[in-house]
């Protein structure tokens, strides 16, 4: 090897590799990658691949923290590769394993159907309170109505929530941070009237009441969409919802 | 082998696909349609506009001044018939996607607010802070799961059309996740796959973004249009090219050289105002603001940083409040990537690939050459860009757009007879063991990614900003190439999960098809044009020649062959395009004669 090459500063990455067909259960590679001061992880799993190894398999796109693509443990926290740069990470390898509480396809790649139908089961689109024709035009909403729910809209769906939830961790069926976030965004949008068929979907012991408020989902978000605040808020919601159920005429459904 | 038969196959659910879908299912909801994406539909990169989506709503503005922009925007080579459609139906979809929920940004009275954009008279671009595109895919995503008869088939990779008897009636699909393939059948089929900004170096297009869609088309003989014009959006970050929102400038951000100065009053934007002017200065349009940085590193009066030479995007004088609330993804963006503070310092940025303005060749219906075949958004070309497109145009396409084609195929699908899924499934099981011999191939042992970086190179290199015959001609010749090299690459891997070195070598195949089309088509327009710019004797726009549209044919094993075809011009006969204070004089003078 020439001496440039030697001299040259490296960091080292720690990579739980499987692979299902010949791999019985997970283990660490190592790599070596040159590092730079403006490299993201994302960058140095790139170099890996086009470099090192092409095996390796990790999701990815947009690279500006706005797809959601590559979240995944680094150095034991639920990160997204892409905005997570060498140079703020301690020196010493750099640990990088697949996202906690999911099932591993390969690598760095797991399984995320199971999300999405979460997210999916909670209605996540306006039922208007009152339905408007294109001609009747926009409806009204003022920046205040907007605040209201606007952080809970910015969720990216990029999963670093669940992977820090204990909670989801023992319950894999717990609907979980982001999709109660989601919630709270049609819940608290001042053109929706779908409050309550939503708030029935989180009644149930894989809803709102298994969370155990430890509130790291809000401390992992790297959009500062606050689940946690969703979390409570349905909470109290869906508390208030239970105790109004007894005195509403129709009754408990 | 799997196959699955539906009435409307879309491909690709980003804005246009998820918008078509949408579409399709309220026009018919007894169709059954199969939306087919490589990544979740959420992680489509309409995730990454920003800035947002035009559309006219402000009471002294008129359909007319967009249409006149888009067309002088586009330097006469627009479809003036599409772009006449475009936009009477643009502020309807924002209003539908307002209906739909999207945040956009409001008056403090509750009214939808709008902002300024590159080369439009008056403001009309509807925003949702500077996350526009992220908001819009999000809010047709999950509208979209309110449709029982849209059938997703999420992260499945697309590897050929199915094309019979001149009719599109389906698609080869593989599944990452299993390895397996499986054959979509359907009466109609709609291409939504994006853009192809990955086949250059710098640029601000996620990884996907990889021209799929204009590649399995253009395959099957469908002509691409128009491809020499690839937008360069100014303002990027060096290195990643990740993108900066014109909206900073529509905010009020001032680009900056290395002196402080407002270089753009050197090139026809003038008179510099303090406060933002619609269509001069940092609103001129991107063309001629990309042009202008080109000139200035010429000019030794760019800085130099670690990604490239570079201008300065100047925002403090914003305000760190307006900033937050306006600008919040691009503030994230300065403070996360390059420790920047804009509210403290100014912003170093350079041009880098954004956009696609040519694509699968459609008319106005959204109708493809061969029968059944749809497309819309990024990868069609309907007509609207022309030879350089305006902020805030793309996104209202996709609504626009998909919407057509949602409809017209469902109208299509109505009419047609089912698929024979027999013979069809023959032609399924080729295309699936063309796309494994890939992958098993022995091979001469090279890696593929090292073909794609200099493709990348290459592509930056002879059709950049500014371009010369020579150059172009060395780019041709280096397409060539590496299309032969890729034929004998070797993959790593030939496992069947998750099999990403596999997937982005296929991919790879699609950009070096899509590369060629815009390199060829480069070289064989002899003028300059919008984004497309000569430096060799061709400095000019030349109407005689060149008021055409260009046809990339495929020709398997060769380089594609260029012809041209007429463009509609209803009623803007092709004119001087100014920007600035002669721009504002041309157009004073127009108005007396009308009047």
């Amino acid at each position: 090897m020439p001496e440039a090459a030697i001299a040259e500063k490296t960091v080292e990455l720690r990579i739980l590799r499987y692979r299902p067909a010949s791999d019985d259960r997970p283990s660490f590679g190592s790599f070596e990658v040159p590092y730079a001061e403006d490299m993201s992880v994302l960058q140095a799993l790139q170099t890996v691949k086009d470099t090192l190894d092409g095996t390796l398999s990790f999701r990815w796109s947009c690279r500006m923290a706005v797809c959601g693509s590559c979240g995944m443990m680094i150095n034991g926290k639920p990160r997204l590769a892409c905005n997570t740069f060498l140079r703020n990470l301690p020196p010493g390898p750099i640990t990088i394993e697949p996202l906690n509480n999911f099932p591993i396809e390969r690598d760095l790649v797991v399984t995320v159907g199971d999300f999405v139908k979460k997210i999916e089961s909670i209605y996540p689109y306006i039922i208007p309170k009152e339905p408007k024709t294109i001609a009747d035009g926009p409806y009204l909403q003022t920046p205040a109505q907007l605040a209201a729910y606007e952080s809970f809209s910015d969720c990216i769906n990029c999963m670093l929530c669940y992977a820090a939830c204990p909670q989801f961790g023992e319950n894999p069926d717990f609907i979980g941070p982001g999709a109660m976030a989601l919630l709270q965004r049609y819940n608290g949008d001042s053109r929706d009237g779908g409050r309550q068929k939503r708030l029935d979907t989180i009644h149930g012991e894989d809803g709102v009441w298994s969370c155990t408020a430890v509130g790291i989902c809000s401390e992992v978000c790297p959009k500062h969409v606050d689940p946690a605040n969703a979390v409570n808020q349905n909470k109290t919601n869906s508390a208030f919802d239970f105790f109004l159920r007894f005195l509403r005429k129709e009754g408990a459904r | 082998m799997d196959h699955f038969d539906a009435d409307v196959l879309i491909i690709g659910a980003g804005g246009a696909g998820l918008r078509a879908a949408i579409a399709a299912a309220e026009a018919d909801p007894s169709l059954t349609i199969a939306l087919v994406s490589k990544v979740l539909p959420m992680r489509s990169h309409t995730v990454a506009a920003e800035g947002g989506s035009a559309g006219v709503i402000q009471a002294h503005d008129t359909l007319d001044n967009h249409f006149n922009d888009t067309v002088a925007g586009g330097d006469w080579l627009c479809e003036q018939d599409a772009v006449e459609f475009f936009v009477s139906r643009c502020t309807p979809e924002m209003i539908q996607l307002e209906h739909w929920g999207c945040p956009w940004s409001r008056k403090p009275d509750g009214h939808i607010n709008v902002r300024a954009f590159g080369g439009m008279k008056i403001e009309r671009t509807w925003f949702a802070a500077d996350r526009s595109g992220f908001h819009i895919l999000h809010t047709l995503f999950q509208t979209s799961t309110k449709y029982p008869s849209i059938k997703r088939f999420d992260e499945y990779f697309c590897v050929d059309l199915i094309v019979d008897d001149g009719r599109a009636q389906g698609a080869v699909a593989l599944s990452p996740s299993t390895g397996e393939f499986t054959a979509i059948f359907a009466r109609a089929v709609i291409l939504a796959t994006g853009g192809a900004g990955r086949v250059f170096r710098q640029n601000t297009n996620g990884g996907i973004v990889t021209g799929d869609g204009m590649a399995l088309a253009f395959r099957h003989g469908v002509p691409l249009r128009d491809m020499e014009f690839v937008q360069y959006h100014p303002t990027c970050m060096p290195g990643t090219g990740l993108l900066f929102t014109e909206a900073c400038r529509g905010e009020g951000g001032y680009l900056l050289n290395k002196d402080g100065y407002r270089y753009l009053q050197d090139y026809g934007l003038g008179p510099v105002t303090p406060e933002p002017r619609n269509k001069a200065m940092e609103l001129g349009p991107r063309d001629r603001l990309s042009q202008a940085f080109w000139q200035e590193e010429r000019k030794g009066r760019t800085v130099t940083t670690p990604g490239g030479e570079a201008v300065y995007l100047d925002l403090r004088h914003l305000g760190r409040a307006k900033l937050k609330e306006r600008l919040p993804l691009i503030c994230e963006l300065a403070e996360e990537f390059m420790d920047i503070d804009p509210a403290e310092a100014p912003i170093p940025v350079r041009p880098a690939v954004h956009y696609t303005m040519g694509g699968v060749l459609v008319d106005i219906h959204t109708a493809s050459p061969p029968v059944g075949l749809f497309a819309a958004g990024e990868c069609s070309s309907v007509g609207i860009h022309g030879a350089n497109r305006l902020g805030s145009n793309s996104l209202a396409e996709l609504f626009v757009f998909g919407h057509v084609a949602g409809d017209e195929a469902v109208k299509f699908a109505k009419g047609a007879p089912a698929a024979q899924a027999g013979k069809l499934l023959d032609q399924a099981k080729a295309s699936a063991a063309k796309a494994l011999a890939l992958r098993d191939q022995k091979g001469g042992g090279e890696r593929h990614a090292v073909l794609r970086k200099e493709m990348a190179d290459t592509m930056e290199k002879g059709c950049g900003i500014y371009r010369v015959g020579p150059e172009m001609q060395e780019t041709c010749d280096k397409l060539a190439e590496l299309k032969r090299r890729y034929r004998d690459i070797t993959l790593e891997d030939r496992s069947a999960v998750w099999n990403t070195d596999w997937i982005s070598a296929l991919e790879l195949g699609y950009q070096l098809d899509v590369a060629e089309a815009m390199a060829h088509s480069a070289l064989a327009r002899r003028e300059s044009r919008g984004a497309h710019q000569r430096l060799d004797g061709f400095e000019n726009r030349d109407d005689v020649n060149f008021l055409a549209h260009s046809l990339a044919h495929y020709r398997e094993g060769a380089a594609p062959e260029i012809s041209y075809g007429p463009v509609k011009i209803t009623k803007s006969p092709p004119g001087q395009r100014a920007y600035g204070g002669l721009g504002e004089a041309l157009e004073a003078k127009k108005d007396a004669a009308h009047a």
